[in-house]
């Protein structure tokens, strides 16, 4: 059994309430055993590090500091709380002696999609696959602070980067190219500037759409909701509704290795994924 | 001084102070305007993020700190991952920010900082964010309930949204971090 520190964030409680859901299912499957960070408050988000650097480093340190009473690896599935968590981790080396900060930097923080992604992972995957998503066409989408800064993220391949690739093809997904991985939804401007949000979900589910596939995944909590719940009103080009499904990775790890909660999650989503899972003989 | 070294800026101009602050030497940039080019959200801009760097370069303080830019930067970081000379634009973005709600010049964009300040309100009187709470009270900040009542429904119904609050103990450590800050706020 490999014991993990679960920092959930704010929207896993949630909005995001299929991907924390999922996350603790894939986890048991891989006997993972997840200790959520006792009395953990949110990072901050992007509101903290708009308004004061000072009250942005402390509120999401103040998790850190909880997660470094143990010396277990700390799993991250909220790319927001990531970033800000990696922001703190900087500070803490760069300035030991900064006073608003009670964390060292001794903390291995994980970003769920990289934590699933690891080798040996992708090779206990192989040997559990229950159903292969066969036939099943997926474009990855990163989203923004997944890969980047490098400087805090680490991924090289940060314009292009291939590592859910190689995950949806584990399961056996068909994974298509296309040239809108990591580009921007618009994050928390969905709800003061909903036309911007719009906007650019139009394009990444027309440019989704035009890549010919089934449905988009991702392992980020706005870029799902934006993307999922904005469909409504937005029409393609050609006429009609986009209808494209955007699913957590973690949902498709699920449904490949056949746990029997998949339907409930999958039951959360604005924009219906089952119809197209069915099609496919998945569900 | 060697032809690389970049400029010192002049003393307490805005310039200086935006390099102390953020911690970037922005005075290298040669307008190249990589960062406007992938900037998803550019054309929503009232200045494009090169021109955010000239003008602050030019000691333009009203013009950069009112600007909408600053607030409609949604931090995506493609700027400051493309930029020739490794400025990191997306911290300065920051910095201009923390600046604009200090100096008490209007913001460019009236509802982003509403959202920001309701959002730290509700950290620091439930140390999580609860997300209808949040949505109501920026609402009523704005007085515009109408919008998204639809999507707030179908989410409701599929069990996204929490009626309650979930509980927490670390209230006595929130309050200190957000005493400080606003301690630092009237300094």
């Amino acid at each position: 059994m490999r014991e993990v520190s679960y920092y959930p964030g704010c929207s896993l409680h949630g909005t995001a309430r299929e991907y924390d859901e999922s996350i603790q299912a894939v986890a048991s499957l891989l006997h993972i055993r997840l200790h959520e960070l006792e009395n953990w408050t949110c990072c901050g988000a992007s509101s903290a590090h708009c308004t004061d650097e000072a009250l942005a480093l402390a509120l999401a340190a103040r998790n850190l500091a909880i997660a470094e009473r143990s010396d277990r690896e700390l799993l991250v599935p909220c790319v927001a709380c990531y970033h800000r968590f990696k922001v703190v981790e900087r500070e803490a080396k760069e300035h030991p002696q900064n006073r608003t900060i009670l964390y060292r930097g001794n903390v291995s923080i994980r970003y769920a999609l990289d934590f699933f992604c690891e080798g040996s992972t992708l090779e206990e995957l192989k040997t559990k696959l229950v159903k292969p998503l066969t036939g099943l066409k997926a474009v990855c989408y990163y989203g923004c602070l997944t890969v980047r800064p490098p400087k805090l993220t680490s991924i090289e391949d940060y314009e292009n980067p291939q590592h859910m690739d190689r995950l949806l093809e584990v399961l056996g997904a068909e994974v298509l190219p296309w040239s809108y991985k990591t580009d921007c939804c618009g994050a928390s401007l969905v709800v003061t500037r909903t036309d911007l949000v719009r906007k650019l979900s139009q394009r990444l589910l027309s440019m989704a759409r035009e890549a010919e596939a089934d449905c988009i995944v991702t392992g980020c909590t706005m870029c799902q909701a934006n993307l999922d719940t904005r469909q409504e009103g937005l029409k393609r080009d050609a006429g009609g509704k986009f209808n494209l499904p955007v699913l957590y990775f973690t949902e498709l790890i699920g449904l490949a290795l056949g746990h029997k909660d998949v339907k409930k999650w999958l039951s959360r989503h604005i924009t219906d994924p089952v119809r197209v899972l069915r099609a496919k003989g998945l569900v | 001084m060697s032809q690389n070294e970049p400029v010192i800026p002049k003393e307490n101009s805005f310039l200086a102070e935006i390099v102390q602050a953020s911690g970037e030497t922005l005075q290298v940039c040669y307008q190249c305007q990589k960062c406007s080019a992938g900037c998803p959200l550019g054309d929503a801009m009232d200045l494009l993020p090169n021109q955010v760097l000239r003008h602050i370069q030019y000691d333009h303080r009203e013009k950069v700190l009112g600007s909408k830019t600053i607030w409609i930067c949604a931090s995506c970081y493609t700027c400051s991952v493309r930029c020739p000379n490794d400025i990191d634009i997306a911290r300065i973005m920051d910095t201009l920010r923390h600046m604009a709600i200090r100096s008490g010049i209007t913001p460019g964009e009236k509802d982003i900082p509403v959202f920001h300040s309701v959002f730290l309100d509700e950290i620091k009187s439930r140390g999580r964010i609860h997300e209808l709470s949040l949505i109501l009270k920026f609402k009523s900040k704005t007085r515009d309930f109408l919008k998204d009542t639809g999507i707030g429904w179908k989410m409701f119904r599929l069990g996204k949204i929490r009626l309650l609050p979930s509980t927490f103990s670390g209230g006595k450590e929130i309050k200190e971090i957000f005493n400080s800050f606003e301690k630092g706020k009237n300094r």
